[in-house]
């Protein structure tokens, strides 16, 4: 596949290529990690151990797990249904799984604000019962639950499409239970791109900004995750701090993308034994 | 037939208990607050929602939008194609590196890319002092918003290119080689083709991400009524002051226009596969 070309147009392209990707990529890396160190180490540790970044962490974390676990849930069943099973629905099911990628993240906090806020049906009930979702955590935990959605399942599908239906049915033929056909047939299959769709999904959640700045209501201490209170620190004229948690998120996108390169090549590895 | 792959598929359990748990998860969390944006569009008043989405400020969000979407995209289909052909068909220290570095901007959240870049850019930053001195402001302009832009596409070409290259067989351009081409048209004429429909699917992809994008690009926007405000802060905006029926009736219309883009891309799909394949 490799050709021998040599000359200068090879070296052109690849010059231009690490170019453009290290002033677009490299350079607001570089520039974050720069900014956060600026006054010194000790106003760092100042920043991101003040009340409130502790508190927008710790949220982050929240959201960020409770959407991992339900993708996952959802994720794992919903290949299961959509690989093995003929029915009918089928098509929109899968079409209805994909939408929230399409959907921009304004208009995914805004769905939720109209479902649950004060002009909705549900209001009335959801007050008598003392639960508050828009501009509250639960409320967060949704949005980020909607822009990971099709996170893990898009990884599963088409590796179980591959991998075929002929393994399942003879473990089922052979009186094997459907927990042991997936824990003992399906789930070798897709352990790696599993994880990978939780990887995946984990940086798109710790990240999400749009849809939990519109769910959020801005309450510092409360309602704000780490990319909201960079927000208001930034607003607020606080740089060093804004770059300070942003450093933190930076370092989580370098960890994720080389466990998300690990991941792969362990899945190649997988798939080619 | 039909029914016999029927019958033999369910040998495998678990039908009803997956479907159930598919369905219901499905039906909280995309179907149901769906349903509400159908049920509280349907008490809009069409007037009302005619008058706010052609409201002139609305209209200038629109070209601001989609102006600098289509740039940012159209920069990301060259640049992309272009690491693409890097990528796959060249050896050289740091590939594995450059590999891994595209998917930056899938896993650093949009808000720490949007301050980053605007210092970046501002006239007294790394870059933008560079530009300054030409006289290009970057930070709080169009360009801004286009750079912004730029940096959330690029994984989304190179991604849909990268695989469609690197299953061309070779054969075919040695062919062409030998008939007497010259590497510039068996490009154009043999391997663009190929891949001409990874790269409008890559495209339209990024282009239906920077429409709707929103967390890299308020910081860098400077957000200036006409000039650089992109239709979802006008969303953004329209709820922060309760106006819920004006918010609804915008992100109608931007719902509509990035289902049009899916469209466009699914019929051009089938279009240029055809004429690859010669099957009609």
């Amino acid at each position: 596949m490799k050709q021998k070309q040599s000359g200068p147009l090879k070296w052109v392209l690849i010059g231009g290529s690490a170019f453009f990707l290290f002033v677009m990529l490299i350079l607001p890396l570089i520039y974050v990690l720069s900014t956060a160190f600026r006054e010194g180490i000790q106003v760092y540790i100042e920043s991101v151990t003040d009340e409130y970044a502790v508190k927008a962490i710790l949220l982050t974390i929240r959201a960020t797990v409770s959407a991992v676990v339900i993708n996952t849930l959802f994720g794992v069943f919903a290949a299961w249904c959509i690989t093995r099973f003929q029915f009918r629905g089928k098509k929109i099911i899968s079409t209805l799984i994909d939408l929230p990628l399409t959907v921009s993240p304004i208009i995914a906090g805004l769905i939720y604000v109209l479902t649950f806020g004060r002009q909705s049906a549900l209001y009335p009930y959801l007050q008598k019962l003392g639960i508050s979702i828009i501009y509250a955590v639960p409320g967060i935990v949704l949005a980020t639950i909607f822009v990971t959605f099709p996170f893990i399942s898009r990884e599963i599908i088409p590796v179980l499409t591959a991998a075929g239906t002929d393994e399942e049915e003879a473990a089922a033929l052979m009186g094997a239970n459907g927990w042991t056909i997936f824990w003992r047939v399906t789930f070798p299959h897709i352990k790696w791109v599993l994880l990978y769709g939780v990887v995946l999904c984990t940086a798109r959640a710790m990240g999400e900004f749009g849809a939990v700045s519109v769910l959020s209501g801005h309450l510092r201490g409360k309602t704000n995750t780490m990319p909201l209170y960079i927000e208001l620190l930034y607003q607020g004229y606080d740089y060093t701090g804004a770059f300070a948690i942003s450093s933190i998120l930076v370092v989580m996108a370098i960890v994720i993308l080389i466990l998300r390169s690990v991941l792969e090549y362990l899945g190649k590895k997988d798939r080619e034994a | 037939m039909k029914r016999k792959q029927k019958k033999k598929t369910r040998v495998i359990p678990g039908f009803g208990l997956s479907l159930g748990v598919t369905v219901t998860i499905l039906s909280l969390v995309v179907v149901i607050p769906l349903c509400s944006l159908v049920v509280f569009t349907s008490q809009l008043s069409f007037s009302d929602f005619l008058s706010t989405v052609t409201s002139s400020r609305v209209m200038s969000s629109y070209w601001v939008s989609f102006s600098t979407a289509l740039v940012a995209s159209l920069i990301n289909a060259g640049m992309g194609l272009m690491i693409a052909w890097v990528l796959v068909r060249y050896d050289f220290p740091g590939k594995r590196i450059m590999d891994g570095m595209i998917e930056i901007p899938f896993a650093l959240p949009t808000a720490v890319a949007g301050i980053s870049l605007t210092h970046l850019t501002t006239t007294n930053g790394w870059v933008g002092s560079l530009f300054d001195k030409i006289g290009i402001q970057i930070a709080y302009t169009r360009i801004g918003i286009t750079v912004a832009l730029v940096f959330i596409g690029i994984p989304f070409v190179v991604r849909s290119v990268q695989p469609v290259l690197e299953k061309i067989d070779p054969q075919y351009e040695e062919a062409a080689g030998m008939m007497g081409a010259t590497r510039c048209y068996t490009f154009f004429r043999v391997i663009l083709p190929e891949i001409l429909p990874a790269l409008i699917a890559g495209f339209t992809m990024a282009f239906a991400r920077c429409l709707g994008e929103y967390g890299s690009v308020v910081f860098i926007a400077g957000n200036t009524p006409y000039k650089t405000e992109i239709t979802p802060l006008l969303i953004m905006a329209q709820l922060q002051e309760y106006d819920y029926a004006s918010a609804t009736s915008i992100a109608l219309v931007m719902l509509i226009a990035a289902f049009l883009i899916l469209f466009i891309n699914a019929v051009l799909q089938s279009r240029t596969s055809k004429i690859v394949s010669g099957i009609e």
